[in-house]
């Protein structure tokens, strides 16, 4: 999302919320969706989670001034909501035992069958990999290589000093590459 | 090999599941999902979102239907084999008892007037009716008895909110907003109501039936009233001479409003 379309985005979602809404659900599903799947490493828990963070996003626009949603920087104010989602999750489910967390479990239908062919074994293994990296380089990780979000949206997002994001961004890369380039999984 | 890796991680960036994008709009009611439902008319369409069920409706098929509610409401209607818990634990029940219960209703778009005759006529008991002018009484509007009809025959949830309850006060049935307005009679008929009796009954001039072992006068349809037999019941065209005779009003089916 340009920085020229956020803008319009937000002014148009101040002048009329329910008109505009459904272009904003429009703009960030894929986006979270697939946030949320790599942090998570669950396909059925990252549709929850989008879902309930625009349901929110929604609620909250609905009772902020005229103003105030058109300074909001979009993006990063709904990725807010669905990391505090995410980390919930992840952390309610650490309390009920089930099963280990992985990057496609069995009803991940992938990318889609023709680009199945060149699906390298690496991108399987890293969606796993993400899943065993602390939760600072995995969000960082995921939220500027996955979701594609420059380090200044990420740092409002995640409430951390731009820089800091930038570290846990290449630290998480650095343990990812160690990993991946470990021929045995350990 | 970094590189690689950010392409990779690139890589992993999926679509949006199929329904996520609707599953929210639904879910704020800013779209509906709709079902089909048995009922007394056959099936019907019964559409809801986040906020409640928003429609009811018979329509030939799903085209007509959907192009309908859009009209209606200026949001899309999608279908679906789902409903929420919050509506399908009380969907059922408010269909057969011709009530909402505790089935949440999106009531939105509608004015303050249009909401206050639902609700009102949401409260006539299965099987009994009321006359249009009673509504109006009792929502605090004497004089709107056919501003009361009008918002009835916009009732967007037909058969839940039982606008068919709703009659002339000469005994005929009157509108009715969903489908053939046979429809009204078949849906009191399947309540268990006598409507030629009803009928009969009001073409005579009586409004009102009373017994005399309680002083007490009644709709002719008040579920009190039906268990005055023949020998104790008297018939009042009006409360004047229910009064007069010394009968004061039912406090269930408030003859007279209060």
């Amino acid at each position: 999302m340009s920085t020229m379309t956020a803008d319009t985005l937000t002014a148009r979602l101040a002048d009329d919320l329910d008109g505009t809404f459904p272009e904003v659900v429009r703009e960030l599903s894929a986006g979270l969706f697939s946030g949320a799947f790599r942090m998570l490493g669950n396909r059925q828990d990252a549709e929850d989670v989008t879902q309930e963070a625009l349901v929110r996003a929604y609620r909250a626009l609905g009772d902020y001034p005229v103003d105030r949603i058109r300074e909001l920087r979009l993006r990063p104010w709904v990725w807010t909501i669905a990391a505090n989602l995410c980390r919930n999750r992840l952390r309610s489910r650490s309390r009920r035992p089930q099963a280990p967390l992985t990057g496609h479990d069995p009803i991940d239908a992938g990318p889609g069958p023709d680009e199945a062919a060149e699906h390298s074994d690496l991108r399987g293994r890293l969606a796993d990999l993400l899943a065993g990296l602390p939760w600072s380089m995995r969000t960082a990780v995921v939220l500027h290589h996955v979701v594609g979000m420059p380090y200044d949206e990420i740092a409002a997002a995640l409430e951390r000093p731009a820089a800091t994001v930038r570290s846990d961004v290449h630290r998480g890369l650095a343990r990812l590459r160690v990993a991946a380039d470990t021929e045995e999984q350990p | 090999m970094t590189d690689h890796i950010i392409t990779e991680l690139g890589g992993l960036r999926v679509d949006a599941p199929a329904g996520l994008e609707d599953a929210v709009l639904v879910a704020v009611g800013l779209a509906d999902h709709y079902v089909t439902r048995p009922t007394p008319l056959g099936e019907v369409y019964v559409a809801f979102n986040g906020r409640g069920v928003s429609a009811v409706d018979v329509a030939g098929d799903r085209d007509s239907f959907e192009a309908r509610f859009f009209i209606d409401h200026g949001r899309r209607a999608i279908p679906t084999d789902e409903i929420p818990e919050r509506i399908a634990r009380h969907l059922d029940t408010a269909i057969a008892a011709g009530r909402p219960g505790r089935l949440p209703i999106d009531l939105r778009g509608l004015t303050e007037f249009q909401t206050a005759v639902l609700l009102r006529t949401a409260t006539i008991p299965r099987g009994e009716v009321r006359p249009y002018g009673w509504v109006a009484k009792e929502i605090g509007k004497p004089g709107a008895v056919r501003a009361v009809g009008t918002a009835l025959a916009h009732n967007p949830v037909p058969v839940i909110i039982p606008c068919h309850r709703v009659v002339r006060s000469d005994g005929t049935l009157g509108e009715y907003s969903l489908g053939d307005p046979e429809n009204k009679r078949t849906l009191l008929e399947a309540e268990g109501l006598d409507i030629d009796a009803f009928t009969a009954l009001s073409s005579r001039g009586i409004r009102f039936i009373g017994s005399d072992t309680t002083r007490v006068f009644c709709h002719p349809t008040c579920g009190r009233g039906s268990l005055i037999t023949d020998r104790h019941r008297h018939d009042f065209a009006d409360e004047t001479e229910a009064r007069a005779a010394g009968y004061r009003p039912c406090k269930v089916c408030r003859p007279v409003a209060a």
